[in-house]
């Protein structure tokens, strides 16, 4: 690769500022399998005491696998029905012609703007009301919903950018408004598509206010709150190994997705394929 | 099948596009819907397939009146200015989708699509994805795909605006063969006078809404109705004078052109003349006499633009060779059979 400035102290310059992100990480990792003496940072001896979570609850706080499951279920629903929700309503925002769209495309923006936390007491109400507080089903409901402005604007993006000729050709072609969008538009959006189902997969797997306020009891608690339990309790004796070790089993699902899928995120902002 | 427009009106938010126009395309014929942007001949080819809906008037397909049908149900073959080709399926794909939306068997749609692809010079190119061909290639695999359910009418938006100039000559008489060889009726929508002049049997000029003339193209060119039908046909165009009609003559300036017997009882005062360029020039005698103001070599033949005194510019194509200088000054002649006179709002006389 040739380039038009030396990369050597570009290199050098982004290793330093990186530096502390790398020495953080990296000591995460360690002290998740070492004990060390106290005071020093040199490790001790070789241990999976702090993995001890897996195999005992010893936390009080119920199998982390079922907080695991929990987490899954959480944020696969909430990426299902973001996704199958903003898949149509996109297409109608930015295809049909139907009274109040305008209004309607301000509306998506305005409420991607309000920040969740000032609307978690009247949602907190709601599901009181509604008989959903404490549960998994009303925690996806809300994050769905949060989520669905966002993932709505993104999918019009990736439907403008198909040529309506091609929708045109279809119903020329004898097929149905529904067939030509299942058949013609659909796979032109379908990198817009996997990437907002991964990125709104890891938005609720990374989602900790929502289920903390509104699900804080053991059964339906997901990871975050699970690992944030560990501080935030103080009858526990708090062991920060423990914690580093939660931590880490709770990114690992994050960083394969990230490594798996990479260049589909990079898609969310590229929009759509050109003919 | 025959196409019959009747008093057909389109509105868009108020604003009146089309007003009862009227139009007919007989069976197997090719038709232009000619004009400049703007004329409605594009919103004219959209309600023939259907994607706008009428204000007024009727649609007829034969006997068949399609008026309110969805544009599913109305038999059209459409080719886009841009082909609209399905980029995800491969051409194959492409041309058998209208099949499949018919849930026709397989066996009949291979055999068809191998059909329609012999009958476009496509066969070689089935498995290509549309990403792969080049702009006439595309061009073909539209017509195909268009073609492959054998439509009651093709329609064809603007064909040939995105091919380069030697394909898009090709793709003129590919065109024009594929439809004779079919005998399906067609509508080509263009801005260019030559694709519809040779393609198609008949051309309706448009303007503001209005079939200003309906004739075959030799007649459109050698007999408009206005002054802009003759300025809209012909390359290099036409140019026009104003004359007076005195002592049997069209006086312009100092000189004086002949008039032909034909109008001789039907023309006096203000006219205004319309000469092509094939019609004026040395071969025709003598009778203006101007300074030649441009000078473009074509390569067969050369294009003079000559300056008349009063400031009048007349077109003259000429054999290439004569090698006559810029400034040069020049009296030439006017075929006087075949200048087409005008009244000054510019109606034919």
């Amino acid at each position: 690769m040739t380039s038009n400035f030396r990369s050597l102290p570009v290199i050098a310059l982004l290793t330093i500022l990186s530096l502390p992100l790398v020495v953080m990480y990296a000591f995460t990792l360690v002290d998740s399998i070492t004990d060390a003496e106290p005071g020093s940072l040199i490790p001790s001896e070789f241990t999976f005491h702090h993995w001890r979570f897996l195999w005992d609850d010893t936390t009080g706080r119920g199998s982390v696998w079922i907080a695991t499951i929990n987490t899954f279920i959480f944020a696969g629903s909430t990426a299902a029905i973001v996704c199958a929700t903003s898949l149509t309503s996109a297409y109608a925002l930015s295809r049909l012609n139907f009274p109040a769209r305008r209004f309607f495309l301000a509306g998506v923006i305005i409420l991607h703007a309000f920040p969740t936390i000032t609307l978690i007491i009247a949602i907190f109400l709601i599901l009181q009301f509604l008989g959903l507080f404490d549960t998994l089903i009303g925690v996806i409901m809300v994050k769905a919903a949060l989520e669905l402005p966002f993932g709505i604007w993104v999918m019009k993006g990736f439907y403008d950018t198909v040529p309506w000729e091609i929708e045109m050709a279809g119903v020329q072609d004898g097929a149905s408004r529904f067939m030509v969008w299942r058949k013609l538009v659909l796979p032109q959006v379908q990198p817009g598509l996997s990437a907002l189902l991964i990125f709104s997969f890891l938005s609720g797997w990374s989602e900790f206010i929502l289920p903390l306020v509104l699900a804080p009891g053991s059964d339906a608690q997901v990871l975050s709150t699970y690992l944030a339990y560990f501080l935030l309790d103080d009858s526990l004796e708090v062991d920060f190994n423990l914690f580093k070790s939660v931590g880490l089993f709770y990114a690992l699902p994050v960083i394969l997705i990230y490594l798996a899928f990479q260049k589909k995120l990079m898609n969310i902002y590229g929009g759509g394929s050109k003919g | 099948m025959q196409l019959r427009l009747n008093s057909f009106t389109k509105t868009f938010d108020n604003l009146t596009v089309i007003d009862e126009l009227n139009l007919t395309v007989e069976s197997g014929e090719m038709m232009a819907l000619l004009g400049p942007s703007g004329c409605g001949k594009s919103t004219t080819l959209f309600t023939i397939c259907g994607i706008h809906r009428m204000n007024g008037g009727t649609l007829h397909f034969g006997d068949r009146d399609v008026s309110n049908l969805p544009s599913q149900k109305r038999n059209v073959g459409v080719v886009f200015q841009n082909y609209a080709l399905y980029p995800h399926m491969n051409i194959r794909e492409n041309i058998a989708f209208p099949l499949r939306v018919q849930k026709l068997d397989n066996a009949t749609i291979t055999r068809k699509v191998g059909e329609i692809a012999e009958l476009v010079h496509i066969p070689e190119l089935l498995d290509r994805r549309p990403a792969q061909l080049s702009g006439g290639q595309q061009q073909r695999v539209a017509l195909a795909r268009a073609l492959v359910r054998q439509p009651d009418v093709l329609l064809l938006d603007e064909p040939l605006a995105n091919l380069d100039a030697k394909l898009r000559l090709e793709m003129r008489s590919e065109i024009r063969r594929i439809q004779l060889e079919t005998g399906i009726t067609a509508i080509l929508v263009t801005h260019d006078q030559v694709e519809a002049m040779s393609m198609c049997d008949r051309i309706a000029l448009m303007k503001d809404g209005k079939i200003i003339q309906l004739s075959e193209p030799d007649q459109m060119y050698n007999d408009p109705v206005d002054t802009f039908v003759a300025g809209f046909l012909g390359n290099p165009p036409i140019s026009f004078l104003d004359a007076t009609v005195a002592d049997g003559q069209f006086r312009v300036g100092d000189s004086g052109i002949a008039i032909s017997d034909a109008l001789q009882p039907k023309v006096h005062g203000q006219v205004q003349l319309g000469i092509r360029p094939e019609y004026f020039g040395p071969q025709f005698g003598i009778g203006l006499t101007g300074k030649i103001s441009f000078v473009e070599t074509q390569g067969r033949e050369d294009l003079y633009n000559v300056t008349l005194p009063n400031g009048s510019i007349l077109r003259s194509i000429q054999p290439a060779g004569r090698r006559l200088k810029l400034g040069e000054t020049v009296n030439w002649g006017i075929a006087s059979d075949h200048a087409l006179a005008f009244t000054p709002e510019g109606t034919r006389i």
